[in-house]
């Protein structure tokens, strides 16, 4: 599997503000790839210079084997984009939307309207953009950055500002992106969009790459204590802190929460005493990794 | 289904955004339309109504008057015929009627009101005159000395011979401008001016469909002016006046520049519209538009002078209404094309892909 992109200590500055400080990647064809970080860490920078919309102060991009800035007409066809903003023309329809945009590829109407279904807004054809929820407006920005089957895809932060469920129900759309071996570039700020979609996660704060790596691996890496939770009535503190192996007990609303380093130890005396219903069972997540890799607590 | 070329795809994009938003087709088309109307129906015509006789009891000079004459006589006076002298006089007095009229013997008594100075001198001179020529008829003999009336204005001084280029001018520049900053403004603020950048899309295709678009609603503009002013109002179009239309295309060009620049400077679409709008409609008075600048002081002149719609106004006048040859439309193009040239130039050197 050879690299749809190689990122090489690449910078960009803006002012005094060092947006983007020695970043370094490679992509993989077919990889769904994620840049995780908060706002403001440089992430949508670092895509828009990988795009062939910036100019990089500093450092090499090669995409699909080539250059992307200045503008090369011959790259545009092979990638798809899909802007943070929902970037439509003003007033038009769904499907005259999409249709324009294949226009704009060479790629004939039928197709358009194939991918309108597709992202599930068959029904919505006719709806003005203007009109459409932030989910469908999402959708459809998604479809346009598809209608021509590009090798590369770039989605930037295409959650943001959706409610919880209308982002679930993206993620099913997105998860299957790369099913035809096409690469995905995904920007978030979401933990566990990143955690749930990505093969391999790039962990940016300040415009560095403080980690990278598969999100199992960036977990296993933490030495971050599992979390039981057994529901209230059925474990007192003190038959919990007697399990052997469990380092700490605390009592919330939900229950008696043991905190452990070996899982399948306690979880086995768990069960023989059959205290198993309502449990909870939760390991580190991204969000513990970034904890530990800033010292800070994760905001979005 | 038949695929679609990127420009078509475009400018199709684009037509349908114009045609959807009732603001734009409103200032485009129906706005300056309104106008046209106003000017062109209120004020064209400037002639006296007519004067209010009352015919009081039988009057012979007037029943017994050859139909010719008494054509001529109605075109003046709309006659009522009453009995009541009194009553007559008293409306009179009122200024209900302008004139009573009555025979006494031989004598045709006028009683009239001073009211309304210009239909009281009318309503003696005509009486006169229509006393007069009717004593030379009966004296058999073909009157010594005619008159014969001619006004030196023709036709084409008309109010809407003078409104309907000045109209046209001000709602090309308005479209024009507006919806280039409308365009420039939103598309790059809502990141599709970025998002087009990533298509292979050249911008000369990009820019081309918008400029089409615009040129087209100019012209289409235009024949909504044109053909109206003819058809409802009486203009009448001289020689040279398909002149006009490159010089309205041109035109349309400059008014597209000035939008870009006020698109390119605004942090909004609302402000970038405003600030064309705070350019355009100034503009319009000082450039004669409205009205004639002729009664205007020196100074507004000169400065009317370096307005490009001071320009394109009178090259379309010259062609399209004074009779003008269509060189005359050659130097406002020239001065036209040259402020595109200029503030194109300026606008791409303001132009920042980020707005904060």
């Amino acid at each position: 599997m050879g690299a749809a992109i190689e990122v090489t200590d690449l910078a960009k500055a803006y002012g005094e503000l060092q947006a983007v400080d020695g970043v370094t990647f490679d992509v993989g064809e077919g990889e769904f790839f994620g840049i995780l970080g908060p706002n403001g860490a440089g992430k949508t920078t670092i895509l828009e210079m990988v795009e062939g919309l910036r100019r990089p102060d500093a450092g090499t991009i090669t995409l699909l084997g080539e250059s992307p800035w200045p503008r090369n007409p011959g790259l545009l066809p092979r990638i798809g984009v899909q802007l943070q903003s929902t970037a439509f023309f003003e007033r038009l329809t769904a499907r005259e939307q999409i249709r324009t945009m294949a226009s704009l590829y060479a790629v004939g109407p039928d197709v358009a309207d194939g991918w309108l279904e597709r992202v599930g807004l068959g029904d919505k054809a006719d709806t003005r953009v203007g009109d459409l929820s932030g989910g469908q407006a999402q959708r459809l920005s998604i479809a346009c950055a598809l209608v021509h089957d590009p090798e590369v895809v770039f989605l930037d932060e295409p959650t943001a500002a959706l409610d919880p469920q209308a982002r679930r129900n993206l993620w099913e759309l997105l998860a299957g992106l790369n099913d035809s071996g096409r690469t995905v570039v995904l920007t978030t700020h979401y933990m566990d969009e990143a955690e749930a979609l990505c093969d391999r996660v790039a962990i940016i704060d300040h415009g560095r790459i403080l980690e990278l790596d598969t999100p199992a691996n960036l977990v296993r890496g933490l030495d971050a204590p599992t979390r039981i939770t057994v529901a209230t009535g059925q474990l007192t503190p003190e038959e919990a802190g007697a399990i052997a192996g469990v380092d700490e007990v605390l009592e919330d609303p939900a229950g008696v929460v043991l905190s452990t380093r070996e899982p399948v130890a306690v979880l086995t005396a768990l069960a023989q005493q059959e205290h198993l219903a309502g449990i909870q069972v939760q390991t580190g997540t991204l969000e513990d990794v970034f904890l530990s890799l800033t010292g800070r607590e994760y905001r979005a | 289904m038949r695929r679609r070329s990127a420009f078509t795809a475009l400018s199709l994009a684009i037509v349908r955004g114009f045609l959807r938003d009732r603001a734009s087709v409103f200032f485009a088309i129906v706005f300056p339309l309104m106008f046209l109307v106003l000017f062109g129906g209120l004020f064209a015509d400037q002639s006296q109504s007519k004067v209010d006789m009352l015919q009081v009891g039988g009057v012979s000079f007037i029943d017994e008057m050859p139909a010719g004459e008494k054509a001529a006589f109605a075109e003046t006076f709309d006659i009522t015929r009453t009995d009541d002298l009194d009553a007559a006089i008293a409306e009179v007095k009122k200024g209900d009627a302008d004139v009573a009229v009555e025979m006494q013997g031989d004598t045709l008594v006028a009683h009239y009101t001073q009211t309304d100075q210009v239909k009281a001198a009318v309503t003696q001179g005509v009486l006169q005159a229509f006393v007069d020529s009717t004593n030379v008829a009966l004296s058999g003999r073909p009157p010594t000395y005619r008159l014969e009336a001619e006004r030196v204005e023709d036709d084409s001084l008309k109010t809407i011979q003078y409104v309907t280029p000045g109209l046209l001018g001000w709602a090309v520049a308005m479209s024009a401008s507006f919806g280039a900053a409308a365009t420039l403004n939103g598309w790059r603020n809502s990141k599709l001016l970025r998002r087009l950048q990533l298509s292979p899309v050249s911008t000369n295709t990009l820019v081309g469909a918008r400029v089409s678009v615009t040129v087209g609603v100019a012209l289409t503009q235009m024949a909504i002016f044109l053909g109206l002013g003819v058809a409802a109002f009486g203009l009448r179009l001289t020689g040279a006046w398909p002149a006009a239309v490159p010089l309205l295309v041109v035109g349309t060009l400059c008014f597209m520049s000035i939008g870009m620049l006020a698109g390119a400077v605004a942090k909004t679409t609302e402000g970038a519209v405003n600030m064309a709008n705070f350019i355009v409609l100034p503009m319009a008075f000082l450039s004669g538009s409205f009205f004639p600048l002729d009664a205007a002081p020196a100074w507004l002149q000169a400065v009317a002078h370096v307005l490009p719609l001071w320009w394109l106004n009178q090259g379309m006048l010259d062609v399209m209404v004074r009779g003008e040859p269509a060189s005359a439309a050659l130097l406002p193009i020239l001065v036209l094309a040259a402020f595109a040239a200029v503030v194109t130039a300026t606008s791409a050197k303001l132009f920042r892909w980020e707005t904060t």
